[in-house]
């Protein structure tokens, strides 16, 4: 058996603690132990995003982090974001453009999208391509994806009155 | 796709790191931003028995400008070097050339000093470092070496680091105002690896080139200096036929090594092109 360490650290807002081994990757832990399993693993290499989450403050790739690292970290998912308009409307603009089919991207690319229009307020499609080039989608061919991100990035201006 | 059990020791400073380098010996390993490491674990072609962490280290992440040197600690992440606006000012190079490096979510955990110690010859950092003339900083209990980047890189995945030795920092020159710097990489699609890349600094009086460092990276077996080409430009301005015949000389002094995707005959090809669009690129830019 694997030895195992305790750690504290936030996740998606509330204070948890977990015991781990040391080779756990965040992902494993945040699916197999913590029940997150909207957090998912394509590829294991850092390649797809599909494993995407943030950790203070930053977009980072789940599967690239051993859990073990994390003890004072704050966590937020692709499940947490409660509360957030941004995060709001990305999913309903997905949600409503059918910028999903089988959903394996979907949690990654929300964070990815997220970023882009925290960083790039007006990002035009392009912009966007480039932004979530990192993120592997196999269903939808993209270009759902993009307009759905275009759509809420122009909301989200829309909502601060600055068109 | 599950790494073999290790033991994880977080470190606290650099001089912790350094003792738990000794303390271990080869059977460690150091964890910085583990986006190479990772996988490389998880695929099991490394099996570290301890795993030193020095992410934590705050003294590693410090970016400072000092009598003209440019010092960038090994534990800075990609994010930070490229949001910094003193490496924006005084080394362009990197700021034009991180951006080529993953996507976003890679940038924002991956370290210049893992870069550098990993010396992937796809890698875009270690041709920075030569076209900057830049110093590795590596520290063990005996104390400091600094090395010069054209003798740290010797091959593929071969660096001058021992195993005992910490890579602490990086120092280059802050760009003079007769200097430009260029970064471009020719890939298939955003975020790959390149299929030849370049970082040059050139220097110029009076319209001339005084001085050339043109370093090609994805080409060889590790990042280059093309001398010969470099020296082709001193003592000329860059004329169409001087940019034709410099792009000629430095596809014909590199050796090239295919990769999984791309053979030495493309390689070569695409390293002309990449020359004679960087070196145009930069005259457009002088006039
Ligand atoms: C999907 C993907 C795409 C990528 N694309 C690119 C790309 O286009 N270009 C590119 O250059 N890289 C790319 N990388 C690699 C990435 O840049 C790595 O972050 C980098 O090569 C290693 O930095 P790290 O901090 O993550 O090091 P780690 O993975 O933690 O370590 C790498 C190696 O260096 C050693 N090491 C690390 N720091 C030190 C130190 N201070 N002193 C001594 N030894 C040390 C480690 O022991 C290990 O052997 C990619 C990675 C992924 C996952
Ligand atoms: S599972 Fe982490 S990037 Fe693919
Ligand atoms: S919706 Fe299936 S992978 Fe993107």
């Amino acid at each position: 058996m694997d030895p195992s360490y305790a750690l504290s650290f936030k996740l998606n807002g509330r204070q948890v603690k977990q015991e781990v081994s040391p080779r756990t990757s965040l992902a494993d832990m945040l699916r197999n132990q913590m029940g997150l399993t909207a957090t998912h693993i394509g590829c294991e290499q850092g390649a797809c995003g599909a494993c995407n989450v943030v950790v203070d403050g930053k977009t980072v790739r789940s599967c690239l982090i051993f859990a073990i690292q994390m003890e004072g970290a704050e966590i937020e998912t692709s499940q947490g974001f409660e509360g957030d308009p941004l995060m709001a409307t990305l999913r309903e603009n997905f949600a409503n453009r059918n910028a999903l089919q089988c959903g394996f991207c979907t949690g990654g690319m929300l964070l990815a999208a997220r970023d882009l229009i925290k960083t790039t307020p007006k990002p035009n499609r392009e912009e966007i391509r480039e932004h979530i080039s990192g993120n592997f989608c196999r269903c939808t061919g993209y270009e759902a994806i993009v307009d759905a991100i275009w759509k809420t990035a122009h909301e989200a201006l829309d909502l601060e009155g600055e068109k | 796709m599950k790494p073999h059990l290790f033991q994880y020791i977080r470190a606290e400073s650099t001089q912790a790191a350094i003792a738990l380098l000794e303390e271990f010996g080869e059977d460690a390993q150091i964890l910085a931003g583990g986006q190479s490491l990772v996988p490389t674990m998880a695929l099991r072609m490394a099996n570290p028995e301890t795993l030193i962490d020095i992410s934590a280290i705050a003294e590693l992440q410090t970016i400072e400008l000092s009598d003209g040197v440019l010092t960038i600690g090994a534990g800075c992440r990609y994010v930070d070097v490229l949001n910094s606006d003193l490496v924006a000012k005084s080394a362009p190079l990197l700021c034009q050339a991180i951006p080529y490096i993953a996507h976003d979510a890679i940038r924002n955990r991956g370290t210049i000093g893992g870069s550098l110690a990993l010396a992937d010859p796809a890698s875009e950092l270690p041709a920075c470092m030569l076209a900057l003339d830049a110093v590795i900083i590596v520290e063990s209990k005996d104390g400091q070496r600094k090395i010069p980047a054209g003798d740290f890189f010797q091959g593929t995945y071969f660096t001058d680091l021992a195993e005992n030795e910490l890579l602490v920092a990086i120092e280059m020159p802050e760009i003079a105002s007769n200097q430009i710097h260029k970064f471009y990489e020719i890939s298939r699609r955003s975020g790959d690896y390149a299929i030849s890349g370049g970082a040059f600094v050139l220097t110029h009086e009076d319209g001339c080139i005084a001085d050339a460092r043109l370093a090609y990276f994805a080409v060889s077996d590790c990042a280059v200096l093309a001398t010969k080409a470099g020296e082709a430009l001193v003592g000329n301005s860059l004329s169409s036929e001087i940019i034709e015949t410099v792009s000629d000389i430095a596809a014909g002094e590199i050796e090239f090594f295919a990769d999984l995707y791309n053979g030495e005959a493309m390689k070569k090809q695409l390293t002309k092109v990449l020359t004679r669009r960087m070196l145009t690129k930069i005259h457009d830019g002088m006039n």
